[in-house]
């Protein structure tokens, strides 16, 4: 593709930088795939996690503004992990509606707040792509875009997954009104070829920081979730949230578990980036065998 | 440091600006005294079976005055702010956000928390941001072993983890940490 990328803030957060690098190498390289380029945030600070409103609201407050107040006011400001997006959306929430925030704001980072920056996941870019159109052996209709007949099968077909959002799509009552990509997962990867099943786990919560103080707990809750995909039939988990990537794989005490792919990356499949060796290595329960017997790769 | 938001509640007539209670609902922004205990929070949680009391309990002690007993509660520590509770509530009551002022009071009260794990996890994290601006895992996790005095418990875990390069063995540490001061210590 010769068109030139259209570049866009981005806030990949701890998870992605560390943890979950196969998570952060997918997106990016999907997302240069289907034109956008994801420019990191210059000098980005953990948004404060899940620890920094748990015990101290102020702090909370600074870490996220501080991050809000490095996005550039040309273009919008994508984060992937949910959890940094809720931190970064509620602070710039609570800044919009309160005028005292926003002097606290300005005398703590010299610049005026920035009520019009848009701050959007991942999901937000994905909801009005048609991503047939992006692949190679589907030929296209000039006239309106939108696909038309594929030439020979679609990427993903043959692979069936269960959706896994967890928490993410569960907003406090303050932003439960903005948009919710609630489906989005499995109209996107079904357009692709890919079977989606119904199951009664796709928004339960995974335990997230309860897996370092409370395993005792968090097993139980992962093992409920593992056991129902398993149930399902499904060939993998593909989830949208790095932590409940994480805990599915590190607290799941079931034998053979199937394996829980990161969203972006059976995205990259489908769009046949072909790097995935080093994503999978990362693995705690290695996909490779799974999509190599599925014909994916 | 929202000044705003006092003016916008509407105060439960029992409580006087001297109650925990009024705390709760300055910081929270939440009214806590429209809940009607439908129970709805209770059944879609899913950490309620190792909670002392379901969330609408610990609104129930909220409006009952009970404060300390709120406070004292394993619930507090166990809600991961999921906002699953949140999303069901008919009456849209911020739980997560009442979670998180009643921690808060707690500790400045010094009131004994009854899950110090978990506040030794926090305070890791928190000490982690301090130093680096960003959270670094490994170190995290060695000092909250360390602080926990429990060195074998997940061991294993912890071996994948580092073999499948999961937890950086260096921190990545951002360049303006004067910022990072700036928030940790507002005052200066």
């Amino acid at each position: 593709m010769d068109k030139k990328l259209i570049e866009i803030s981005y806030f990949p957060g701890c998870s992605l930088a560390t943890s979950a690098k196969e998570n952060n190498i997918s997106l990016i390289k999907f997302c240069r795939s289907i034109g956008y380029e994801l420019i990191e945030l210059e000098d980005w600070n953990c948004c404060g996690s899940s620890s920094a409103h748990s015990i101290d609201s102020k702090t909370a407050f600074g870490l996220a503004s501080r991050n809000l107040s490095l996005a550039l006011p040309d273009r919008p400001l994508l984060a992937a992990c949910p959890s940094c997006l809720l931190r970064l959306q509620q602070t710039h929430l609570h800044l919009s509606n309160n005028s005292d925030l926003q002097n606290d704001y300005k005398k703590m980072w010299g610049k005026q707040f920035n009520k019009d920056l848009k701050i959007i996941h991942f999901f937000e870019m994905l909801s009005n792509i048609n991503l047939p159109a992006f692949i190679d052996n589907v030929e296209i209709d000039n006239k309106n875009g939108k696909s038309k007949t594929p030439l020979k099968k679609l990427p993903l077909e043959n692979i069936s997954f269960v959706p896994y959002y967890g928490c993410m799509l569960a907003r406090p009552p303050e932003m439960n009104k903005m948009p919710n990509y609630h489906g989005l997962i499995e109209k996107i990867l079904s357009s692709l070829g890919a079977k989606s099943y119904l199951w009664s786990y796709s928004s339960r919560c995974c335990g997230t920081f309860l897996s370092a103080s409370r395993p005792d707990i968090v097993t139980p809750i992962v093992n409920g979730i593992m056991g129902q995909a398993l149930e399902s039939g499904a060939d993998c988990i593909v989830t949208a949230c790095a932590m409940c990537h994480l805990n599915l794989e590190i607290r799941c005490s079931i034998k053979n578990p199937i394996p829980t792919l990161h969203f972006s990356e059976i995205l990259s499949l489908a769009m046949g980036i072909k790097d995935y060796k080093g994503w999978f290595k990362r693995h705690i329960v290695d996909p490779l065998p799974m999509l190599k017997s599925k014909g994916i790769i | 440091m929202d000044k705003n938001r006092e003016k916008n509640l509407q105060l439960p007539l029992n409580i006087t600006s001297k109650d925990i209670g009024y705390d709760v609902i300055t910081r929270s922004n939440v009214n806590y005294n429209t809940c009607y205990h439908c129970r709805c929070c209770a059944s879609g949680c899913p950490f309620v079976h190792a909670m002392d009391y379901a969330p609408h309990g610990i609104i129930r002690l909220l409006q009952l005055r009970l404060y300390e007993q709120a406070l004292k509660s394993s619930t507090i520590w166990l809600c991961v702010g999921c906002n699953t509770c949140s999303s069901v509530c008919p009456m849209s009551i911020d739980m997560s956000a009442i979670m998180d002022a009643l921690r808060q009071i707690a500790l400045e009260q010094n009131i004994k928390v009854a899950q110090p794990s978990t506040l030794k996890f926090h305070t890791e994290v928190l000490n982690s941001i301090q130093r680096y601006g960003r959270t670094h895992k490994l170190e995290i996790m060695l000092r909250y072993k360390v602080k926990t005095m429990d060195f074998f418990s997940d061991m294993d875990v912890g071996i994948k983890m580092l073999t499948k390069r999961k937890l950086d063995l260096m921190p990545s540490k951002i360049n303006d940490m004067e910022a990072i001061k700036k928030i940790f210590k507002p005052e200066e």
